[in-house]
C-alpha cells in the first residue's frame, strides 16, 4: 500500500515533530511513507474566511499532489475534515474536480483513523510514562467523527495514564481566525478549557490537531508561566512515536 | 422581495458587543448554569428516542417541501383558515405587520391585550407599536414578564430572562410588579411563580383581545398550533373574544399528519421534555367556544429574501427550539444580547443577516461569531447545517466586497499564490521561518512568544503564540532523504 503523508501546512513549519512522529510510527510498522513534495495547504483558512475563489487552487492542487496513493494520512483532523467534508461542496461547480474529489476523499484519514481502521492496529509500541488528557478537538469529534480512536491508542500506550477531560467535548475557542477576529470570546473560551485541563493533574493535553494545541497550550503557558506543573500541550502522534 | 426589518438588526459589531456582555460576570455565571441545565436534560430525552435521527430527516424533509412549495401551501392555509371562520392578513415586513395588527386591536376598542409569548411580535415589535397606539400589550409567559418588568430585551428564544438568576428576579418583582405582597414574596421559585400567577390573572379574566404567534401553521386545515408549559397560552388563547394570531410564513406545515414529526421533536430540543404540558390547536373560530374573531397575519419580513439563496433557505427549515444555543460555547459566554437580534446564537447567526439582507450593518459581523465547532448541527432537531451557512454567508460578504481593497483579501491572495507553486511555498516556510528567527531572542522556556506586533497582538494578547521550527519538516525529509537512514533531533526554539 503507497501511503502519503500529508503533513499540513502548519505542521511543515511549526510543529514538524509531529509530522516525523507520524513517518517513525507508520516505519516502526512495517510500512512505507511517501512524502511528495508538491504539497502545500488543504485551503481550509481560505474556505471558512469565505475566500472561495482563493481556496479552489489549492483544492486543486491536494487532489492533483495525493490522487494516485491508496491512502493518504494526515495529523490533523481539521485538515482532513476539510478535504472529506468541505472539498465536495467547493467543488461541485467543476464537474471534473468534483468527480476526482469523490475518488480521493475517502482515502484521506486521519491519523487515528489510519492506523485503526485501514490497518488494524492499536498499540503501536509506545510507552509514554505520563499523566495525558485527551481533548477532541471539534471538527475530528463532529465532522470525522473519530470517536474514541485515538483514546484506543492512547491507552495501548505503556506507562500512560489517561485521565478524563471533564467539558472535553466543548470547543477551546480557537476556530482558525475566530481566535482573532473574535479574540475576547475565544480567550473566554480559551480560560475555562484551560481550567479543565488544569484541574485533571495532567502532564500532558494531548489532541489531534496542533492548531487547537498552539491556543491550549498558549493559553496555559500564559496563565500559570512555566513552572514544571503547568500541562504541556502536545500531538498525540508523538506520544505514540515514543518508546 | 423587500428586507426585513425590525428588531433583528444588531446595532452593534458582535466583538464589540461580545466585548460588553464578556465583562458581566455574573452573567456568564448564570448562563453557563442554564445552558448546561437545559443541554443535559435535553441530551437525556434525545438518547432514549431511538430513532431520533430518522425523526430529525423527517422533520427536515417536510420543512424542505413546505419551503419548495410555500406559495402554494399559503394559499392552501388562507383558504382552509378564511373558511374555518378566520380573517387572514399579509404583511410584507415589520412595519406592515405592526399597523395590521394595531389597527384590529384599535377597532376592538381595547387598550391593554394579553399576549402569548411569541418570536415573531418580538422580531417585529409589536410591544413597541402598540405602545405608541395606547395600547398595552401584557406579557403573560413568566419570562417574557420578567424581561417586560426589567424593561429588558430577551436574551433567548426558549427562556428569555435566562441572564437572569432567581436573586435578580425577585428583585424586579419586588420593584416592577404592580401591587405585589413583598412580605411573600422570596427567590424560592414556587414563591416568584405565585407573585406572577396572582398578577396575570387579574389580566386573564379582564382581557378583550388576546395576540399570539404559532409554532405551527397546517395548510391542509388551516389550524394553527401553540405548544407551551405554563397554561398561559392556553389561557390568552380561550378566553378573550379576539384573537390575533401573528405567523411567519415557514411555519407552515402540510398536513396535520406532519405534527406527528413536529411535536416529538420540538418538547425534547427545546425544554428537554418528552412532551410539552400544553398544546393548543384552533381553527378558525368555534361558536361559544373560545375568541368570537379569529385574525391571522401572515408575516415574510425577509423570509423570501432568505429562501431565494439556496443554501442559506435551510435555516427557515427552524422550528425556534433553540437547542443551538444551548449548545454553542460562543452562546455560553456572550448571551442572546450581544447578537443584537431577537434571534441570537447560532440561528440567529445566520437568519438574522439573511433576513435583513447584505445592507444590514453589523449584522455582517454575525457569521463570524462561531468557532464552526459544529455543536449546532448536532443538535439542530430539524438538520439545519448551520456551520455550512456560516461559511456559506462569509463567502457572499467576501464575494460582495470584491474590488474594494482590504488587507485581510490582499493577505488571503498571496497565501494563495505562494502555496499553489511548490517553490514558492518552500520560499514562504523559509522566509517565515527566517523572519520569526530574531523573536527566539524573547522566548520563554518552552519556546514560546509573550507578545506580537498587530494584527497577531489579537493571538498574544490572551496566549502565548509558537514559532516557527528551527527546521521545517520538508527540510528535514529533503535531509532524510540524502542520508537514506534519516536523522531526528530537536528542532525547537
Amino acid at each position: 500500500m503507497r501511503i502519503a503523508l500529508f503533513v499540513t501546512c502548519v505542521n511543515d513549519l511549526v510543529y514538524p515533530g509531529t509530522g516525523r512522529a507520524v513517518v517513525r510510527i507508520l516505519e516502526r510498522l512495517g510500512h512505507t511513507v511517501e512524502f511528495p513534495v508538491e504539497q502545500s495547504c488543504c485551503g481550509q483558512m481560505h474556505a471558512n474566511s469565505g475566500y472561495r475563489a482563493e481556496a479552489l487552487p489549492l483544492v486543486r492542487g491536494f487532489v492533483d499532489t495525493f490522487g494516485r496513493y491508496d491512502a493518504v494520512v494526515a495529523p490533523s483532523g481539521s485538515c482532513v475534515a476539510m478535504v472529506r467534508e468541505s472539498y465536495p461542496r467547493l467543488a461541485a461547480p467543476d464537474p471534473g474536480l468534483a468527480a476526482a474529489v469523490a475518488d480521493l476523499a475517502p482515502r484521506v484519514h486521519e491519523l487515528s483513523e489510519l492506523l485503526v481502521d485501514v490497518l488494524g492496529v492499536t498499540d503501536v509500541g509506545a510507552a509514554f510514562p505520563h499523566r495525558v488528557t485527551y481533548h477532541p478537538t471539534c471538527h475530528g469529534l463532529r465532522m470525522l467523527r473519530l470517536g474514541d480512536r485515538p483514546l484506543r491508542l492512547l491507552r495501548a500506550v505503556r506507562g500512560l495514564d489517561l485521565v478524563t477531560l471533564p467539558g472535553a467535548e466543548e470547543c477551546c475557542g480557537f476556530g482558525g481566525t475566530f481566535a482573532v477576529k473574535n479574540a475576547d470570546v475565544s480567550a473566554a473560551m480559551l480560560a475555562d478549557k484551560c481550567a479543565a485541563v488544569r484541574d485533571t493533574g495532567a502532564a500532558y493535553v494531548a489532541a489531534a490537531d496542533n492548531s487547537c494545541l498552539a491556543h491550549i497550550g498558549g493559553g496555559l503557558s500564559r496563565r500559570t508561566g512555566t513552572e514544571p506543573e503547568t500541562p504541556r500541550a502536545i500531538h498525540y502522534a508523538e506520544i505514540l512515536e515514543h518508546t | 422581495m423587500s428586507a426585513g426589518t425590525g428588531n433583528i438588526v444588531a446595532p452593534l459589531p458582535f466583538p464589540t458587543a461580545a466585548r460588553r456582555e464578556l465583562a458581566d460576570g455574573q452573567l456568564r455565571a448564570n448562563l453557563r448554569r442554564a445552558t448546561h441545565t437545559i443541554r443535559d436534560k435535553r441530551l437525556r430525552v434525545v438518547d432514549e428516542v431511538p430513532d431520533w435521527e430518522a425523526l430529525r430527516r423527517s422533520g427536515a424533509a417536510i420543512k424542505d417541501d413546505v419551503l419548495a412549495r410555500l406559495p402554494e401551501l399559503l394559499e392552501q392555509f388562507e383558504a382552509a383558515a378564511t373558511a374555518a371562520g378566520a380573517t387572514v392578513h399579509w404583511a410584507r415586513n415589520s412595519a406592515e405587520a405592526c399597523a395590521v395588527v394595531t389597527e384590529l386591536v384599535r377597532r376592538t376598542g381595547s387598550t391593554e391585550v394579553v399576549k402569548v409569548k411569541s418570536m415573531v411580535t418580538q422580531e417585529i415589535g409589536l410591544n413597541e407599536a402598540l405602545a405608541e397606539a395606547g395600547i398595552a400589550a401584557v406579557e403573560t409567559d413568566l419570562a417574557e414578564l420578567i424581561v417586560q418588568l426589567a424593561d429588558d430585551t430577551p436574551s433567548h428564544i426558549l427562556v428569555p430572562a435566562i441572564h437572569y438568576n432567581r436573586r435578580q428576579i425577585r428583585d424586579i418583582f419586588a420593584s416592577r410588579m404592580p401591587g405585589v405582597d413583598l412580605d411573600a414574596l422570596t427567590d424560592d421559585p414556587p414563591a416568584l411563580a405565585d407573585a406572577a400567577r396572582r398578577h396575570l390573572r387579574a389580566k386573564f379574566l379582564s382581557a378583550r383581545v388576546a395576540i399570539s404567534g404559532a409554532n405551527f401553521a397546517v395548510a391542509e386545515t388551516g389550524t394553527l398550533a401553540v405548544v407551551e408549559s405554563e397554561g398561559n397560552g392556553r389561557m390568552c388563547l380561550t378566553l378573550p373574544e379576539t384573537l390575533i394570531s401573528v405567523v411567519g410564513v415557514e411555519k407552515l406545515l402540510p398536513t396535520f399528519r406532519d405534527l406527528e414529526v413536529f411535536l416529538q421533536l420540538l418538547p425534547r430540543s427545546s425544554t428537554g421534555e418528552r412532551m410539552n404540558p400544553y398544546t393548543s390547536l384552533w381553527t378558525g373560530v368555534t361558536p361559544g367556544d373560545g375568541p368570537a374573531t379569529l385574525h391571522i397575519v401572515l408575516v415574510d419580513n425577509g423570509r423570501t429574501r432568505t429562501l431565494a439563496d439556496p443554501v442559506g433557505r435551510q435555516a427557515l427549515r427552524c422550528i425556534r427550539c433553540s437547542a443551538c444555543l444551548n449548545v454553542c460555547p460562543v452562546y455560553e459566554r456572550v448571551g442572546g444580547h450581544a447578537y443584537g437580534s431577537v434571534y441570537p446564537g447560532p440561528i440567529g447567526a445566520i437568519l438574522s443577516p439573511q433576513m435583513t439582507g447584505p445592507d444590514s450593518g453589523a449584522n455582517r459581523t454575525l457569521p463570524y461569531a462561531s468557532t464552526l465547532c459544529g455543536a449546532c448541527f448536532d443538535a439542530c432537531p430539524v438538520r439545519i447545517d448551520i456551520p455550512e451557512v456560516l461559511v456559506h454567508l462569509r463567502q457572499r460578504g467576501v464575494d460582495a466586497l470584491r474590488g474594494r481593497p482590504s488587507a485581510e483579501r490582499t493577505a488571503m491572495r498571496a497565501l494563495s499564490w505562494a502555496m499553489r507553486d511548490r517553490r514558492r511555498y518552500a520560499a514562504a516556510l523559509r522566509a517565515a521561518r527566517r523572519g520569526a528567527a530574531p523573536l527566539r531572542l524573547v522566548t520563554g522556556s518552552r519556546g514560546q512568544v509573550r507578545r506580537l506586533p498587530w494584527p497577531l497582538s489579537a493571538w498574544t494578547a490572551s496566549r502565548d503564540a509558537p514559532l516557527p521550527a528551527k527546521e521545517t519538516f520538508r527540510d528535514w525529509w529533503a535531509g532524510r532523504d540524502r542520508t537514506s537512514g534519516g536523522r531526528s533531533g530537536d528542532d525547537r526554539a
